[in-house]
């Protein structure tokens, strides 16, 4: 059981930022996400786009923006927690008790929630029956290649997941590619190598299919595909892999007995603290009159947060309100003075 | 004022006056219309806006951006009338559009 002031649920800016403030006044903090590195919507969903809002950075990208986050948390010993997604908060006496689906577990009085839209998770295959199949021979995700080897292997998707993955099984397995449209959103070198496979024989490519039904018992065994022109194709196939990339799913902050409305969590405004005391929500995950869904408020928000925290970490403490500037105490929390 | 219909899965018909100037999107979101999640809030990053386009729309929209057709790739069940609705923008042009919500946005 990992002891902490506060646990922050979502690595993303907020997150980040909020971790900062709580280690400036002298609060003890980990951090949990589900993806698998730190930078939340910024390095999944735009890592290469430019964003022009952040107060005094005239210009930067998603990647940009965490990896200077990153740098400002140096000064601090954080420790991350990431490829895990928190399932359980519960009360326990004057704390919350905190589990991860990898069951790592934390004791803290603090709870901040800067989890954006919820965890990223794979995006998946539209028809039903696909479910009963997950993990046994259908996949999001590979994390052991060999099972594929002298198999018959369906790929679904269009951008450089699928595309590096039909490479990549094609050198032991037979690989069927399957996309909705001709273009291919991939690398262009990856898309060349692609279609030198499929000239070659080592891939079959199928555009303009997509997945309609899966067929089998214990294994999936054929599948149902669809043209865009409405005719169906049944082929055979061990395995099916989809990379559909993620999306957000709010998930297990459902069920933590907190006021949700719209998928957002409504938090007061002074200590940004939700209808449960030493849980607070920060970032585009809340919701209060007037709330902006950009950066910089999540930056406020979380300041203000982490100051809530200080009461509950730190019961006999007075928190007194210190600049970067002159606060000797800041500055040697941030390694500037002995 | 414009006038855009969504028709949600269930068939249930919403007519709703959409300001000039608001996307799809945004018109759905703010008068509660089911189905459009819009999570990264118009950025084109997510796919959960995705709708399908009436037919006889599809050729008087504005043309799709590159990354639009790119993250429809993700959306749930994509047709040939997908539309992300924050890539939309309501003006008079769009009076009378109609779009079909689908079963879910992934």
């Amino acid at each position: 059981m990992n002891k902490t002031d506060a646990i922050i649920i979502g690595a993303g800016p907020t997150g980040l930022f909020t971790a900062h403030q709580l280690n400036l006044i002298g609060l003890n903090c980990e951090i949990i996400d589900n993806l698998n590195k730190i930078g939340g919507q910024c390095i999944e969903l735009y890592p290469d786009k430019p964003i022009y809002d952040i107060p005094a950075v005239p210009e930067c990208t998603g990647k940009e923006l965490t990896n200077n986050l990153i740098n400002q948390l140096k000064p601090f010993d954080i420790k991350f927690h990431l490829n895990q997604r928190v399932d359980e908060v519960k009360k326990d006496n004057d704390n919350w008790f905190v589990k991860t689906n990898n069951g790592k577990t934390f004791l803290t009085p603090n709870v901040i929630i800067a989890g954006g839209v919820g965890s990223f998770e794979p995006r998946r295959f539209s028809p039903k029956e696909c479910e009963k199949y997950e993990n046994k021979s259908l996949f999001y995700a590979i994390k052991d290649k060999k099972i594929f080897e002298g198999k018959i292997v369906t790929i679904f998707g269009g951008g450089d997941s699928a595309l590096d993955w039909a490479i990549e099984l094609s050198k032991n397995s037979r690989v069927t590619l399957i996309h909705r449209r001709d273009e291919f959103r991939g690398a262009k070198s990856t898309v060349n190598k692609m279609n030198e496979l499929v000239k070659s024989g080592k891939i079959s490519l199928l555009t303009k299919y997509q997945l309609t039904n899966v067929m089998g018992s214990d294994q999936i065994q054929n599948i149902e595909i669809k043209h865009d022109d409405g005719k169906t194709k049944n082929i055979k196939t061990d395995y099916i892999l989809g990379f559909f990339g993620l999306i957000m799913q709010l998930g297990p902050i459902a069920d933590w007995g907190l006021n949700i409305d719209k998928k957002t969590i409504t938090v007061d405004t002074e200590k940004f603290e939700t209808n449960q005391k030493g849980i607070y929500a920060v970032g585009d995950i809340c919701s209060y009159p007037g709330k902006l869904k950009l950066i910089l408020s999540g930056f406020h928000e979380g300041a203000l947060a982490a100051r809530a925290c200080f009461k509950l970490a730190r019961p006999n403490e007075k928190y007194r309100f210190e600049f970067t500037t002159t606060s000797s105490n800041l500055l040697k929390r941030l390694g500037k003075k002995e | 004022m414009p006038k855009i219909t969504y028709i949600t899965h269930d068939n249930n018909k919403h007519t709703i006056d959409v300001d000039n100037g608001l996307t799809v999107m945004e018109g759905a979101v703010q008068n509660d219309i089911p189905g459009i999640d819009a999570d990264c809030g118009g950025g084109m990053a997510c796919a959960t806006c995705h709708v399908y386009v009436k037919e006889d729309w599809l050729n008087k929209l504005p043309k799709k951006e590159d990354g639009e057709e790119d993250m429809l790739d993700m959306a749930f069940e994509p047709k040939s009338n997908s539309r992300l609705s924050c890539q939309l923008l309501v003006s008079d042009d769009l009076d009378g559009l109609i779009v079909n919500i689908p079963s879910k946005q992934g």
